[in-house]
């Protein structure tokens, strides 16, 4: 299969980037080495290319389009210029996609989803929403930048003004950058401050130069993404959550408004009364050692669960971990993760791994 | 890529310093830059045997968790004991302070598998970029 290429594929070369696949594209996994990325993120700022991820445009009211019953969030009440993260769900209760969903006008909105769901996605859009809406599906004429980091507010005020520290957690507004109207959200993937600049395909080179011209701001790949996320606790498409994963199972309950209609809600709400078959769970391991995914779960001497997610982490300088298990489990539990020899003693602890984030951060 | 001539090459990777009976291994330049930053070493204890072409240690990246095979049969001499804290040594100083273990070498016939430096440098040359 041919990959696909961000509009900064030769910026990328030119910095010396290691190249890999994700989700169907040629992306950056990382330039200095995803450590020193990792910690620079924490500490300063990193520009991460996130061209890759799908964006919608959805005209039309929330309740009429049908919108309201493709997402798990609540729309009815959602401001103008607010995101909320949510799920698409299957008719089973499984997750089609994570996304995030901002509300530009009451009858317009925007649906940024994950590379490798794209397709699945649009195709569920157009299968349930109503025919006098009308959906684009943007990610190929548009571009998007994501600037992480505590100094990511005092960089980016040089380049869309000042007004960009009114943006609370999770809200957005338009700038203008480099001549072009655009949404910049207070959002982000690392649990630093951060923010995700929207801008049209044809001025994404030059906003990611106008970037890097900053000497706090330095380029990360997706090495230091997969790292950042993890030690906060959120999960990945495709390697944490998928179509045969609820939000039940996944920890993630508080993203779906059960006091309204979705897709997905009839089979939730059995789930819920039976009570789940598994559940996620967040460990550290008690040595630099970590499991990677597909690890198994053991808990005196019997198999209980898998590992979805795992890494050394460079914040806690011990492995970290994600995974599901079949028994009931609570924090100081402990379990070992093994793979052919390999033997990982691990203690389970609450989501985020990193308590000093700064991304919902005020001043 | 940094190949020293004084040192002999394993296909995997490794390097050989041989005095007298004694080998000190470690892995090359190119096997850090390849696995990027080294977050975990497991390495033999002194006294353990080694044999060629068995499993004897494994390094572990954030990306990737990897064996390390022996490049001779014998004896564990003397382990890195500094890798366990300090893992980043094997990137930083592949050659020097990023060293493994000593092992007391066996059987002398093994060394002909080994490459010379000019032989590794063209092997890697052969690889798949």
């Amino acid at each position: 299969m041919n990959l696909l290429e961000t509009p900064l594929i030769a910026e990328h070369r030119k910095l010396g980037a290691r190249l890999g696949p994700f989700g169907g594209w040629l992306m950056p996994i990382q330039y200095s080495g995803i450590i020193a990325e990792h910690e620079w993120t924490r500490k300063n700022v990193s520009l991460f290319d996130t061209c890759h991820m799908g964006r919608f445009i959805l005209k039309g009211q929330y309740d009429r389009s049908g919108l309201d019953k493709i997402v798990t969030v609540n729309l009815s009440n959602m401001p103008i210029r607010r995101c909320r993260y949510g799920f698409m769900l299957n008719e089973s209760g499984g997750i089609i996609d994570d996304l995030v969903t901002y509300k530009i006008k009451d009858d317009e909105w925007l649906l940024v989803v994950n590379a490798a769901r794209i397709a699945a996605d649009e195709a569920h859009l157009r299968k349930h929403l109503s025919v006098d809406s009308k959906l684009e599906n943007a990610s190929a004429r548009s571009g998007k930048l994501d600037l992480q980091g505590p100094f990511s507010k005092d960089v980016l005020a040089g380049i869309a003004g000042s007004r960009i520290s009114s943006l609370k957690y999770y809200t957005f507004g338009f700038f203008t950058i480099l001549g072009e109207e655009n949404i910049i959200s207070r959002t982000g993937y690392t649990g630093e401050l951060g923010y995700e600049i929207y801008i049209s395909n044809g001025k994404v080179v030059e906003l990611w130069d106008t970037l890097l011209k900053d000497v706090r701001v330095k380029p990360a790949g997706l090495g230091a993404r997969d790292t950042l996320r993890l030690e906060m606790g959120y999960g990945l498409y495709g390697q944490d959550i998928n179509a045969s994963i609820t939000p039940l199972e996944a920890g993630l309950e508080k993203f779906l408004d059960l006091d309204k209609d979705f897709i997905g809600k009839g089979a939730i709400l059995e789930k819920k009364k039976k009570g789940g078959s598994r559940q996620m769970v967040y460990f550290l391991t008690d040595s630099r050692r970590a499991p990677r995914h597909n690890y198994k779960i053991f808990r005196d001497n019997k198999e209980i669960g898998i590992v979805t997610s795992g890494s050394f982490s460079p914040s806690l300088s011990c492995g970290i971990g994600t995974g599901y298990v079949k028994e009931p489990l609570k924090k100081g539990d402990k379990i070992v993760l093994c793979e052919g020899a390999i033997e990982i003693n691990a203690t389970l602890t609450d989501k985020p791994f990193y308590k000093h984030g700064t991304a919902q951060r005020r001043w | 890529m940094n190949i020293l001539e004084n040192l002999l090459y394993t296909k995997e990777h490794e390097w050989l310093k041989i005095e007298g009976n004694l080998a000190t291994v470690g892995i090359t330049d190119y096997a850090q830059r390849l696995l990027g930053d080294i977050t975990f070493v497991e390495l033999p204890k002194a006294g353990d045997k080694a044999a060629q072409g068995k499993q004897f240690a494994s390094v572990e990246s954030i990306k990737a968790a990897s064996d390390v095979y022996a490049p001779l049969s014998g004896k564990i001499i003397k382990v890195n004991t500094a890798l366990a804290d300090s893992p980043q040594l094997v990137n930083q100083y592949p050659y020097t302070e990023g060293w493994f273990v000593v092992i007391e070498i066996e059987n002398e016939k093994e060394k002909q598998d080994l490459l010379s430096g000019a032989d590794y440098k063209k092997y890697l040359e052969g690889l798949p970029k």
